[in-house]
């Protein structure tokens, strides 16, 4: 059995340890909002974040998640009051939504990380997630309006 | 047109009601799912007026999407069409998912032909419905229909204060006569409150929560997870597999050897073992275990190394003569000057974020599928036709699509999904890999064109060959089929709208050997980086500024007509009369790049523009790149596209299409390969098959020609022009021609 926090709220699973966390996740405890994309780290489709820090949960064994907690995109706000969430409104970013929860999981924790950061920090911290529809610019615009109100977003989500 | 005296008499309220019971089918076989099937929750309090409109009670105006959302923004721009003359409060819009179903006409989401197809037709489901909201009203004033007028979700009575909201109309509405067609009004272009406007997408907010369900996403109560093992070759068999070994992992719960089909591939699933489990991974764990040994086949020969180089050689040779003007080659043999090149692309694949999955339950002769497709009814169908039952018994509910690009027209995948069903007896989920997507697609064509020029004395086109050669799509149909076809030369090739004087179009053969399929702009992808860096390079031959030949190639303002040079073009199913080759368009287009970039003036070194424009899907789209090549290293600077795509309903997602073509077009050109070898594909990943990256990704500058033409497509076309634009830039930055793709088989790429 293994224990751990999901999105503040206690969880625990009788799975094989080495599933990887994505699976766990989206079969085992039916949150659909971090998606699969890759299953090897290339994409950034699956993004959470493990103790405030995101992590690929598409490689991630099911055992390194215990005792921890972890936070998905159902857990960044209740009601997507995360400025993060509201500057993707205000761009207007997504076009399908696929990559989306992924991208979102990574700004997050680079503003978390970065209150204001400049385009190559973008560029190098969110490298990671692939957007096929070519969402690219209006991701990097968003990330910076909502950075100029990322104060706000203290403690919203995960361990901040 | 006639069509849509049709479209109005096929309103029937009965097969409406019957579609929307179908809707809630979910709650027919016991199963519920909160995110598919809340849209008639109570279908019964939704009134429908027509096929595509119903009000509830209390205003709530209920209205269906037929087509695929895919990240177009398709589930905002119908509804905008349908609620702008409808007169709807688009508040109180609620955007409903159509099911396959053949009364709504195609569904076929693809072809950039949504709005195209469908915009004066969705205009006349909601003038209908308003008209029938508008009777209700005056009768229960006792006054003319004439004397009342909608407006945001009421009738009002004009000279009046009264007003009635449309869910106090909306019962006696639904017994009103449906007007006929030419009955119609319409509102005026100037009075538009939602067509061509930026409406933020209806999906938007449960995007961002990540509450939306995409194919991958679906869930039923006791579904089993399934993961395919399939033939790397096209036509091979499975010879033998450990079912032992998979069965023993931990969650498995069947093994099954898939029906094999012979060739034509269609949209047959391939041969394979799936590997059924209690959840996805305990279905891939299995899988490794399988073992399995192939019979290969024909196609097992097949390496695309091998193939291109063949293709390459015979380009050089004169080929099927498709379209003539005068004596190419005689003309070529009087000129002063001569620019011949060939130029290749390999085999791509579409690489959706969202791998293809389809979950499906089979249950008393009936199949119920959750798939994301872009092609409901063709689902329905091959569906239908593997399990031998009548279509009306598979029904079909469309999910959200985590980008499809054409790979999702194909129901491959879903067809398992159904198998597997009724093999299992409970819900299944296919979930393809990434692997499996990357490794078991419908590929754009691997391709060689070679174009030849003369020039006379005054540095004027006075001779043009061009010709082409690739595997074609029918032979993914047709095995037999072993050149390209006309619809395909019809993609940028056989409409070529230059003034050359004398020329000759021709075609190669060239056999299929894996499954070849439609990607985003199809053919119009290597037609278009063909023509477009030709064009740069006769200019480069005759000391012209790019911009400059552009338009005295395009020369003046006409419609070309390939019919009369003796090709019978297919103008993307659209009449020529409506949607000519306008050659004042495409420079337009060229025009609003090159002044609004600077693509014309002097650069720092090492540092260039490269222009190129492409109509396609009956719209026009014009690119201008500037790059910066330094120590074999090439980085995208910047790029600004221009479309002319006539009526616009949505420009924001017009814009969102055009960012993200161009950005699709530059994977396309800087880095995507599939290649293949004994058959099969050597690529499985995006650590091998890389696509464009944020910091690969330049600023974007879209500019939308304002128009009232009727709808082109707005998808696709923005994609052709970009690999020419790409290399132009790097020739003139570097004086390096690149004529293979992509670019990183030449160039480091940052």
């Amino acid at each position: 059995m293994i224990s751990f926090t999901l999105n503040d709220k206690p969880v625990s699973l009788d799975a094989d340890p080495q599933m990887p966390l994505l699976w766990a996740i989206r079969d085992m405890l039916g949150l659909t909002g971090t998606k699969f994309g890759c299953g090897i780290a290339q994409c950034g489709a699956c993004t959470v974040h493990m103790d405030g820090q995101p992590i690929r949960s598409c490689v991630m064994p099911l055992s390194a998640a215990a005792d921890k907690k972890i936070t998905t995109i159902e857990g960044i706000s209740e009601d997507n009051s995360h400025p993060i969430q509201k500057a993707w409104v205000e761009h207007n970013v997504p076009q399908c939504g696929y990559c989306q929860s992924g991208q979102i999981m990574s700004a997050v924790a680079l503003l978390e990380s970065n209150k204001s950061p400049s385009d190559k920090a973008i560029d190098d911290y969110m490298q990671g997630n692939i957007c096929r529809c070519g969402t690219y610019p209006r991701i990097k615009a968003a990330i910076k309006s909502a950075a100029g109100n990322f104060d706000l977003a203290k403690n919203v989500g995960g361990d901040a | 047109m006639s069509s849509s005296n049709q479209h109005l008499e096929n309103v029937s309220r009965r097969r409406f009601l019957k579609t929307a019971g179908i809707v809630s089918g979910g709650l027919i076989l016991g199963t519920t799912l909160p995110s598919v099937a809340p849209l008639w929750a109570d279908e019964s309090s939704s009134n429908e007026l027509n096929l595509f409109v119903s009000i509830r009670v209390d205003g709530q105006v209920d209205i269906i999407c037929h087509r695929s959302e895919m990240g177009q923004g398709i589930r905002t721009g119908i509804p905008q069409v349908i609620a702008e003359e409808l007169c709807a409060d688009w508040d109180r819009v609620n955007v409903v998912q159509g099911l396959a179903d053949e009364a709504y006409g195609s569904q076929n989401t693809d072809g950039s032909r949504s709005i195209r197809r469908n915009y004066q037709r969705m205009r006349e489901m909601g003038a209908a419905a308003r008209t029938m909201l508008e009777q209700a009203a005056a009768k229960e004033w006792g006054v003319k229909p004439s004397q009342v007028y909608a407006e945001n979700n009421f009738v009002k009575l004009r000279g009046s204060t009264r007003q009635l909201g449309f869910g106090e109309l909306v019962k006696s509405a639904m017994t009103m006569t449906p007007p006929t067609t030419e009955t119609l009004t319409f509102k005026s272009p100037k009075d538009f409150k939602l067509i061509g406007k930026p409406i933020t997408s209806v999906d938007i907010h449960k995007v961002v929560g990540g509450t939306t369900e995409f194919g991958q996403d679906v869930r039923l109560p006791d579904m089993l997870y399934a993961s395919i093992e399939r033939t790397p070759v096209v036509g091979g068999t499975v010879e033998s597999f450990d079912e032992k070994a998979a069965a023993s992992v931990n969650g498995v719960v069947k093994v099954f050897n898939m029906p094999a089909r012979p060739l034509p591939a269609l949209f047959n699933p391939k041969a394979g073992v799936a590997v059924i489990a209690s959840n996805t991974w305990a279905a891939l764990q299995g899988r490794k275990q399988l073992n399995v040994k192939w019979n290969t086949g024909n196609n097992g020969a097949h390496n695309s190394e091998a193939y291109l180089d063949d293709l390459t050689s015979k380009i050089t040779t004169k080929g099927k003569v498709i379209r003539k003007s005068g004596d190419a080659y005689l003309m070529a043999g009087r000129a002063a000057e001569k620019v011949s090149a060939t130029y290749t692309m390999p085999y791509l694949v579409h690489a959706p974020m969202e791998p293809p999955a389809a979950t499906a339950v089979f249950k008393d002769g009936k199949c119920e599928v959750w798939a994301c497709t872009q092609t409901p009814q063709s689902a329905q169908q091959n569906v239908a036709g593997a399990l031998e039952i009548d279509k009306e018994n598979v029904t079909v509910h469309v999910t959200l699509l985590g980008g499809a690009f054409g790979r999702k027209s194909k129901p491959d995948y879903v067809v398992e999904a159904a198998l597997l069903a009724r093999e299992t007896g409970k819900p299944v989920k296919v979930v393809w890999s990434r692997e499996d997507d990357i490794q078991h697609g419908y590929y754009h064509a691997v391709s060689a064109q070679h174009f030849e020029a003369g020039l006379n004395s005054d540095n004027r086109v006075q001779s043009w060959i061009q010709r082409t050669a690739f595997p074609s799509i029918s032979w993914t149909f047709d095995t037999r089929v072993d050149e390209p076809q006309g619809g395909e030369l019809s993609l940028g090739f056989g409409d070529m709208p230059f003034d050359v004087g004398a020329l000759s179009m021709e075609s190669h053969k060239a056999p299929g050997h894996i499954r070849i399929g439609w990607i985003r702009s199809v053919s119009n992808i290597h037609h278009g980086f063909a023509l477009g860096s030709f064009v740069d390079e006769i200019a480069v031959k005759a000391g012209k500024k790019p911009h400059a030949m552009w338009l005295e190639l395009l020369a003046n303002d006409r419609f070309v007509d390939p019919a009369t040079e003796g090709f019978e073009y297919g103008n993307y199913g659209d009449p020529k009369e409506v949607f000519p080759i306008d050659t004042k368009r495409l420079k337009n287009v060229l025009n609003i790049v090159v002044e609004k970039s600077g693509a014309d003036k002097s650069t720092a070194p090492n540092e260039a523009w490269g222009i190129s424009v492409h109509r396609s899907f009956v719209s026009y789209v014009a690119v201008a790149t500037k790059v910066s090549v330094v120590d074999g290293k090439v980085s995208i600077l910047e790029m600004h596209s221009a479309i002319d795509a006539g009526t616009v309903v949505n420009p924001d997602r017009v814009r969102a299409q055009q960012e993200g073509s161009m950005i699709f077009g530059l994977s396309i050109a800087l880095l995507g390969e599939i290649s293949v070898k004994d058959g099969a594909v050597e690529q499985s990943n995006f650590h091998d098959y890389q696509v464009l990256r944020m910091p690969q990704t330049p600023k974007i500058e879209t500019y939308i020609v304002e128009s009232d033409a009727p709808p082109g497509g707005v998808g696709e076309p923005g994609v052709p022009p970009v690999a020419a634009s790409v290399a132009n830039a790097i020739y003139h930055a570097s004086g390096q021609r690149i004529r293979d793709l992509p670019i990183s088989k030449h160039l480091r790429v940052s």
